[in-house]
This record gives structure tokens, sequence and C-alpha cells, in this order.
């Protein structure tokens, strides 16, 4: 595969302050990638280098083959800012034919944009009275136009219902199904996890862990954590084969690493005539993301 | 590129109308054109002129105020507003050119400023001709104050552009704006003549004070326009020196300075940091 973006050891000082430091990735055509990290992380200025809106102090950056923020790389690129801001004086519809004509776009098909995010009702009311998550849409139609090589989306959902982020992940499955490269950026882990092919976890202006879901699973090697919950009578008999479970309420509980799992299950198993129910509850997403962002820095 | 300028203008276009300016700015310059012409009329024949070359040396002295006024109000935002309401940085992603985006707002803001100052002189015109339809030798007068009143709007467009990326805030860029404006039409002039009183005919009234009169666009909108009509005499304090400096020499500044100050701007907005 193409790489659409490629960044290699992108560094950048804010008045002494690292916000980024030795950063390096590549999204390619077709490819979902997810940035995460704190607020404060990185991730917004990485995406400005990368829009060419800021110089970074040491690094390569190649979008599309060209430097950021030439018009070249400009042509090829969309991008949504974290709090999508327009002129609240003009239409939804009168905003997003702006857009297409600095794109050299037909504007003929502004109407079908609007339609696709959902605001095709109040295409022709000023932004003004629009909410937030319509203010997101209209942001979101802009990223649209044109069919871009590669979208930088700073956190795309926020503002928006439950509902609504689904159809933008089914939308973004579209574009990348069309050969668009996708950097989108997000607080939370559990949201992107199934609509992203990679997830790149930013810390202290550094890439703390990289890969698919499953990659940081394995190497986050988080204990896995069981609920046991004894027949009546049976609890004693139970704690004392397995003395490393505690009680906690009416359940016994017990942590074991990923290595003993399987091992600690047959232990189980072997109990099997005093137990109502086994619960095993892998480490959440949560978890592993807060075991890789507070890994430097916090 | 014409495309993407364009575009620009059309969405300025359709924000100005929306924030009532271009109602604004004609409705004030119709109505002081009008008081102007009602009141600048009674003069006439001791003077020599025509009726409406004396309201044109009324309208002069009102242009020299309100035109950079109408211009700074409409420009001052410009760049600032898109900082501060967060659309700058989107906007400098997509493949337009900084100088395109200022040339499209600059197009729009002119077009108003052009119906505004026409709806206003012509308004000013209609009545005076109506009234005395002698008055109609006046009319070239009339004209040439109405392409320096363009020129006029246009340097001080520019100016407001540059005052709206220097001062990076809304609240900033129209205090400087307020400034600027006292200080350009108001103060310099008051300034000078305050000069010219305690030099008392010395190397400052006859070396300096000329090319000061030059250097500042409302100063040399107005030495142009006094020289050129011959009524220089229904004005007086510093219409008076209009006498004393060739005519070529205002309108190479009146027509350089629209230059300058759109220069200035593309250079101070490049500078923005999105």
């Amino acid at each position: 595969m193409t790489s659409t973006l490629t960044i290699s050891q992108l560094t950048k000082v804010f008045g002494g302050v690292k916000a980024l430091s030795g950063v390096s990735l590549s999204v390619c055509a077709g490819e979902r990638v997810a940035l995460l990290g704190h607020n404060g992380a990185g991730k917004s200025t990485l995406m400005k280098a990368v829009l060419g809106l800021i110089k970074p102090d040491s690094g390569e950056i190649a979008v599309c083959g060209a430097a950021p923020g030439t018009e070249q790389a400009r042509e090829h690129v969309a991008y949504l800012p974290e709090n999508a801001a327009f002129h609240p004086a003009l239409s939804g519809l009168e905003q997003i034919t702006h857009y297409m004509r600095l794109r050299n776009e037909d504007t003929s098909g502004a109407m079908a944009l609007l339609d696709r995010v959902g605001l095709g009702h109040a295409a022709k009311r000023r932004i003004g009275t629009y909410s937030k998550g319509m203010r997101q849409r209209v942001g979101l139609a802009q990223a649209l136009i044109g069919h871009p090589k590669l979208l930088v989306l700073d956190e795309p959902t926020s503002g928006l219902d439950p509902v609504s982020r689904r159809d933008f992940y089914e939308l973004l499955d579209d574009l990348a199904a069309d050969g668009a490269a996708i950097l989108l950026s997000s607080h939370a882990l559990t949201e992107v996890e199934a609509r992203t092919d990679q997830l790149l976890i930013l810390s202290g202006g550094t890439m703390a862990a990289m890969g698919t879901l499953s990659d940081l699973r394995r190497e986050a090697a988080l204990p896995v954590s069981m609920q046991i919950t004894a027949l009546n009578g049976y609890e004693n008999d139970i704690l004392s084969a397995l003395p490393e479970a505690i009680r906690v309420n009416d359940v016994l509980q017990l942590s074991c690493s990923q290595d003993e799992k399987l091992e600690t299950l047959s232990r189980i198993a072997s109990l099997q005539g005093k137990l109502a129910d086994v619960d095993i509850i892998p480490p959440s997403l949560e978890d592993i993301y807060s075991h890789f962002s507070r890994r430097d820095g916090q | 590129m014409i495309n993407r300028i364009l575009a620009t203008a059309t969405t300025e276009i359709h924000i100005a109308r929306r924030n009532r300016w271009v109602l604004i700015a004609v409705v004030l310059m119709v109505i002081f054109s009008l008081v102007l012409s009602a009141a600048g009329s009674a003069p006439t024949g001791a003077l020599g002129s025509d009726r409406l070359s004396v309201v044109v040396a009324s309208l002069t002295s009102l242009s020299v105020y309100l035109v950079p006024l109408v211009a700074l109000l409409m420009s001052f935002d410009a760049v600032a507003g898109e900082v501060e309401r967060g659309t700058l940085p989107l906007l400098l992603t997509y493949p337009v050119a900084r100088w395109e985006v200022l040339a499209g707002k600059m197009i729009a803001h002119m077009a108003i400023l052009m119906i505004a100052i026409t709806a206003g002189y012509g308004a000013a015109a209609v009545v005076t001709i109506a009234a005395d339809p002698a008055a109609i030798t006046g009319l070239a007068a009339l004209w040439r104050l109405t392409w320096t009143s363009f020129l006029l709007g246009g340097t001080f467009l520019g100016i407001g552009y540059a005052l709206s990326s220097l001062a990076g805030r809304v609240s900033g860029a129209a205090g400087l704006a307020i400034g600027l404006w006292l200080g350009m039409v108001v103060l310099y002039d008051l300034g000078l003549l305050a000069a010219v009183v305690a030099d008392d005919g010395g190397t400052f009234t006859t070396r300096i004070f000329p090319y000061t009169l030059l250097a500042n666009p409302a100063d040399a909108f107005r030495l142009f326009n006094l020289t050129a009509s011959q009524a220089t005499g229904a004005t007086a304090g510093v219409g008076g020196a209009a006498n004393s400096i060739p005519q070529w020499q205002s309108l190479v500044s009146i027509a350089a300075w629209p230059l300058v100050s759109l220069g200035v701007a593309a250079l101070s907005f490049r500078k923005v940091q999105p």
C-alpha cells in the first residue's frame, strides 16, 4: 500500500515545552488511524503540523508526496477542526457553497452534501441558529468536499449524539473504502476501537503505543480478573482451593496475568460442582488506554 | 484563482447584507449628503461658481471624515474576526492563498462602499440640479469627488485589514481603527494647524507643511478636490493651503495610498499565525 501521510521524527517545541518529540507514523490509502491521548498530549499540534498551519522544529512530513501547507498538499487534504466554527450570519448552504467554490467543485452538489450529513432540512437557516452538533455536521460536510485523499479530523464526534456517531463512522467506512486515508483524534478508546484499523496513543508529546487493538492488548499485558459466585455453603471450600481469591460483597474475585489465564481457569473448572457462576472480565479498553497514556509523563 | 476570489467576495457580500452594513453605509452617506446639499447651496453666486460645485466642496469636507470611517468599520473585523471565531485555521487549509482571501474581502467591501458613495453623492446631485438646472456644470467636479472617494475608501479598507491582522482580537482591532481614524482625519490637521501657527511663516510652513499634507491620504484627498474645483474659497483652514501645492502631487498621493495600504495589509495578514 502507498502511504498517503508519512511523518518521521517530528518535533515541535512551544516556549521550552516539547509538544511533540520524535513522533513518526504513516497512514496509507484506505486506512483509518485513530490518534488517542489526553488533553495536551500533542494530538492537535500533530494535526496542525500535518496541515501546514504550524511549522515543526525538526522532522519530516510528506502529504501525498508534497510538503504540508503547499497548494498541492492542501488540494488533497480535508480538515475538520476540533470545534468547527463558521460565520453565524451565513446559512449552512451558503457556507458549503463557498467552500466548494474554493475547491473548484461544482456547487450544484452542495444540497446533496448537506443531506448526506443530515442537515438538508436546515440548509437555508443561519449557522448562528445551529446547535453544536449541527455545526459539527457542517464541518463534516465541508471535509467531504472534492474526494480528499487525506482527512484530518480533530475530535470529529464531539457534540454528536450516539446515533449520529454511528452514522459518522459509517460515513468514514465508505470514505476509507473509496481509498481515503483518515487520521482522526479522540479521547475515548471505547469509541474508536471497532472503527479504526490502527490506534496511536500519544502521551506527553511522544508516541506511547501503536498498533491494532489486539496488539495493544497483548503489549499492555494487563491482568484478567475473574468473578466466582459460589453455590450456597461452598464458599469456604473454594477459598481454600483458590487462596489468591478475595471476597468482595457476595462474590469471590481473583486476578491473574494473561499467561496464567488458562491454568487458573482449569483450576476453577475443577471446582465445577461448587460453583453457581463464573465471569471472566478482560482488561477494559479504558484500562489499556490509561496504561499507555500514563506510561510517560503522567 | 479568480473563482476563489469571487467566491470569497460573494460570501462577504452575504455577510455584509445580513449584518446590515450595506444599509447602514448607504443610509449614512445619503442622509449626510442631503443635509449638506441643503445647507451648502445657500452661498451661491457670490463665489462665481455653480451650486453643485459648492455642494461638492461641502461634500469633500464631509467625505474626508465619513468615507474613512465607513471603510474602517467594514474592515476592522476582516482578519481579527476570523481569528476570534476560529474560522481562520480551517480556511487556511483550503487551497486558497492568503492574498486571495484578502482580495475577495476587498472586492466585496469596495463594492458596498462604492454603492454607498454613489447613492449619497447621487442624491445630493439630484436635489441640487432639481433646484437649479444650471448646476449641471458642476457634474465634472462631482465625478472627480466620486472616484477620489473610491480611492480614499480603498486606502482605509487596506489600513483596516492591516490593523485587523496586527491586532489579532476584534476588540483590539476596533480600538485601533477608531484611534487611527481620530488621529489621521481629526487630530492630524489640528496638530498641523497648531504647528503652522506656532511657526509663524517659518521653514516648517513653507518647506515641510506641504509634504505633511501629501503624506496623509485624507489631506491629499481634500487638497486634490479643492484644488481641482474652483471652490477653494468656500472652505477655510487647511484647505487654504491647497493653492501652494501642485495638483499632480496630491493626485499621486491619493493614487499611491490604496496600493501602499493594501500591500501593508497583505504583508500583515501573511504574518498572522492561525
